[in-house]
């Protein structure tokens, strides 16, 4: 049942980029309202999937990277959406649907089965733990895509060479405050999330910190999301400046996902987490 | 003969502070329409005086003595020497006068080329000039409506006017791209050009919050300042007031840079980082190109702007081309109706007309007289030549005795109208 769920998803998801890219270039708003709508209905199938498997699992279905993989979709989608509704910036969908449905193929392209879990990870701080991190990662995926926009933007005005995205592209300003505010709702999330882990650990291993380098490399992210806040926040920084540094902090935010859950040998690697793997 | 002069002063001829000596507040603008008018020397004047430029069109029947007599009347209405005048103007004559007059008033000669206010500037120097000062007559009224003529061709048959316009219109545009909206924004103007108050309306239809006026004359801030509901200040204050604002709109006519790179920088950090936009309407550039390369601030000069609207500048060549060639034509007709306003052309063209409406007449009435002799077609050609000859003899010689006077040229265009002498020329036109 959970697969037809994440079938059909994907399938409308797929469609809904595709409307989103005709709408980047033709900018026509039925293209978007359609486009927009099937991605709503697409982001609903993708929570179905993760219900019935929550149903079926009895933990939150977020253990390996197929599955992380898809959450981390799920949740850009839903925080797209969000945000659709806060700032109304169109332009933002024909860059979050493609991270999204990229995400997606990728997941599920990874074979697995998923069906014995771990009881260690039967825990309400492990749901709050990975859904609170994956809902941080989305929203500062609208962080990344807005500073890539914001650079497009100010390069083509500052070299004044105004090619096809000056027209597509929202004015600098609106980019700069989507990028603060989603930094500013995403810290919290990453925060919540490194937090609960901590507490988790403490319940299933004993000890909060074991500077596992997943954990270490999380905590740079965060202070690198931490400095960029306090330097916006504080010292004023805007457009240019922020954006870049936003764009590194994703990029550690990345490896650390990548890295931490694939390569580097700790126990948050995903194949240690399944059944009968031992931590 | 009658000649006509310009005696001017723009942009390009002087700075901005000789200009401003100049510059028209209203009691300059009697003074030097009323001393056109008593002045023995001079016939028909009219005062033009704008931002950028000071002209006075005059005509005279002693060219030398009317030039040297207005010149040291400006040097005495400025308090400048009148060498520093002579050096910062021109004088021309004739037709290079009545080419540089259908060219201010077309807008090829402003310092942004197109700039539609300067035509509605003219047509108040010269409302002022012909109804209420009355310095006006036949040559100039002529001139000056051939001017807006001119000026409405260039503006329909070229795309001139258009890329001024546009500019504006970019600029706002632009700004778009920097600011959620233009709402609630603070716009600096430096220096009170033609094209910055254009720019400035375009901006105010979209909602800023406040205009500031800062200029090297303070008066002329005040001026435009009260115009937009703004704020002046003085032109020391704007590096003070950079970082309260978020576009800057520079126009003057300063050869060095107003707004610099360090002048921005230092604002930096007061502003927060906040976007700065630049627009830098002004030739030679006032805002440095280097104020670009800070973080968060943009400057667009002219060029910029221009390339904004997607036209190239070869493009923008072709059309003054076709402007200056359609200044040509006019000149050339212009200086057709001139030549006839002499008093031999006229005698000439007044007996020539006679003599053939006569032989018309004569020709017509042949026939109907049947078969006459040698000596009663002779009597018949005597009879007409007199005739016609004492008809026009009174006219040539009241048109002889206008030589020289201050009234000959209305004289002149009255008989010519009374005769029917321009019929041709007309439906030349």
């Amino acid at each position: 049942m959970a697969d037809i769920f994440f079938a059909i998803a994907l399938f409308l998801i797929l469609i809904s980029t595709g409307g989103f890219i005709v709408y980047l270039a033709k900018q026509q708003n039925k293209i978007f309202y359609l486009a927009c709508i099937t991605l709503f209905a697409g982001f609903l199938f993708h929570t179905l999937f993760f219900a019935s498997r929550y149903y079926v699992l009895g933990v939150a279905p977020i253990f390996s990277l197929k599955s992380s993989l898809s959450f981390f979709a799920w949740c850009i989608t839903g925080v797209y959406l969000i945000f659709h509704v806060r700032f109304r910036l169109r332009v933002l969908g024909s860059f979050a649907a493609p991270l999204a449905a990229v995400l997606m193929i990728i997941s599920s392209l990874i074979p697995g089965v998923e069906d014995g879990v771990n009881p260690i990870l039967r825990s309400a701080w492990f749901l709050i733990h990975v859904v609170t991190i994956f809902i941080g990662n989305g929203i500062f995926a609208i962080t990344f895509i807005s500073a890539v926009m914001y650079l497009i933007q100010e390069g083509q005005i500052k070299r004044k060479t105004l090619g096809s995205f000056y027209k597509r592209l929202p004015s600098l300003e609106t980019l700069d405050s989507i990028n603060h505010h989603s930094i500013i709702y995403g810290f919290p999330f990453l925060t919540v999330g490194m937090i609960t882990g901590a507490i988790y650990a403490l319940n299933a291993l004993g000890s909060y910190w074991r500077w596992d380098p997943k954990e270490v490399w999380t905590l740079i992210t965060w202070l690198g999301y931490a400095m960029l806040l306090h330097e916006r926040l504080a010292a004023g920084w805007r457009g240019r400046k922020a954006a870049i540094m936003s764009i590194i902090c994703f990029s550690i935010l990345i490896f650390t996902f990548l890295a931490g859950s694939i390569w580097l040998s700790s126990y948050h690697t995903f194949n240690n987490l399944g059944a009968g793997a031992g931590l | 003969m009658t000649t006509i002069i310009d005696i001017g002063m723009n942009h390009l001829t002087a700075p901005v502070e000789l200009r401003e000596c100049l510059a028209g507040d209203d009691a300059k603008l009697v003074s030097v329409l009323s001393f056109m008018r008593e002045s023995e020397l001079i016939r028909e004047g009219i005062f033009i005086s704008t931002c950028n430029r000071v002209e006075s069109l005059f005509t005279t029947d002693s060219p030398h003595d009317a030039r040297e007599a207005v010149i040291s009347m400006f040097a005495r209405l400025g308090s400048i020497p009148e060498k520093d005048f002579i050096s910062n103007s021109y004088v021309l004559e004739d037709m290079d006068a009545v080419a540089h007059i259908f060219r201010v008033a077309s807008s090829l000669d402003s310092m942004v080329v197109g700039e539609p206010q300067i035509l509605g500037q003219i047509k108040e120097a010269y409302h002022r000039a012909s109804l209420m000062e009355k310095t006006t007559g036949v040559v100039l009224n002529r001139l000056m409506h051939r001017a807006f003529h001119t000026a409405k061709r260039v503006r329909t048959e070229t795309g001139i006017s258009e890329s001024a316009v546009s500019v504006s219109y970019a600029a706002v545009e632009l700004a778009k791209k920097f600011f959620y909206g233009l709402e609630g924004r603070k716009v600096l103007l430096i220096g009170a050009g033609e094209m910055a108050e254009l720019a400035a309306r375009h901006l105010l239809g979209h909602g800023i919050a406040e205009l500031l006026v800062a200029n090297r004359s303070f008066d002329k801030a005040v001026q435009v300042a009260d115009l937009f509901h703004g704020r002046a200040i003085l032109f020391e204050e704007i590096g003070r007031y950079m970082n309260e604002t978020d576009i800057v709109i520079t126009s003057t006519g300063a050869r060095e840079y107003i707004v610099t790179s360090d002048m921005v920088r230092k604002s930096t950090r007061e502003r927060r980082n906040r976007p700065l936009f630049l627009i830098d309407i002004a030739v030679p550039r006032d805002v440095d190109p280097a104020v670009n390369k800070l973080a968060n601030t943009y400057v667009y000069d002219i060029d910029d702007l221009s390339a904004v609207v997607q036209e190239n500048s070869a493009q923008r060549r072709d059309e003054a081309v076709k402007a200056e060639r359609i200044v040509q034509e006019e000149v050339i007709k212009f200086e057709r109706w001139m030549k006839t306003l002499d008093i031999v052309p006229t005698i000439t063209a007044l007996k020539e007309n006679t003599e053939a409406l006569r032989r018309a007449e004569i020709e017509r009435s042949l026939p109907a007289l049947g078969q006459l002799t040698e000596s009663q077609l002779q009597a018949v050609e005597m009879l007409t030549v007199s005739l016609t000859d004492k008809l026009i003899n009174d006219p040539i010689l009241a048109l002889k005795s206008q030589a020289g006077r201050a009234g000959r040229d209305s004289f002149l265009d009255a008989a010519r109208k009374l005769f029917n002498l321009d019929a041709d020329g007309q439906k030349r036109n």
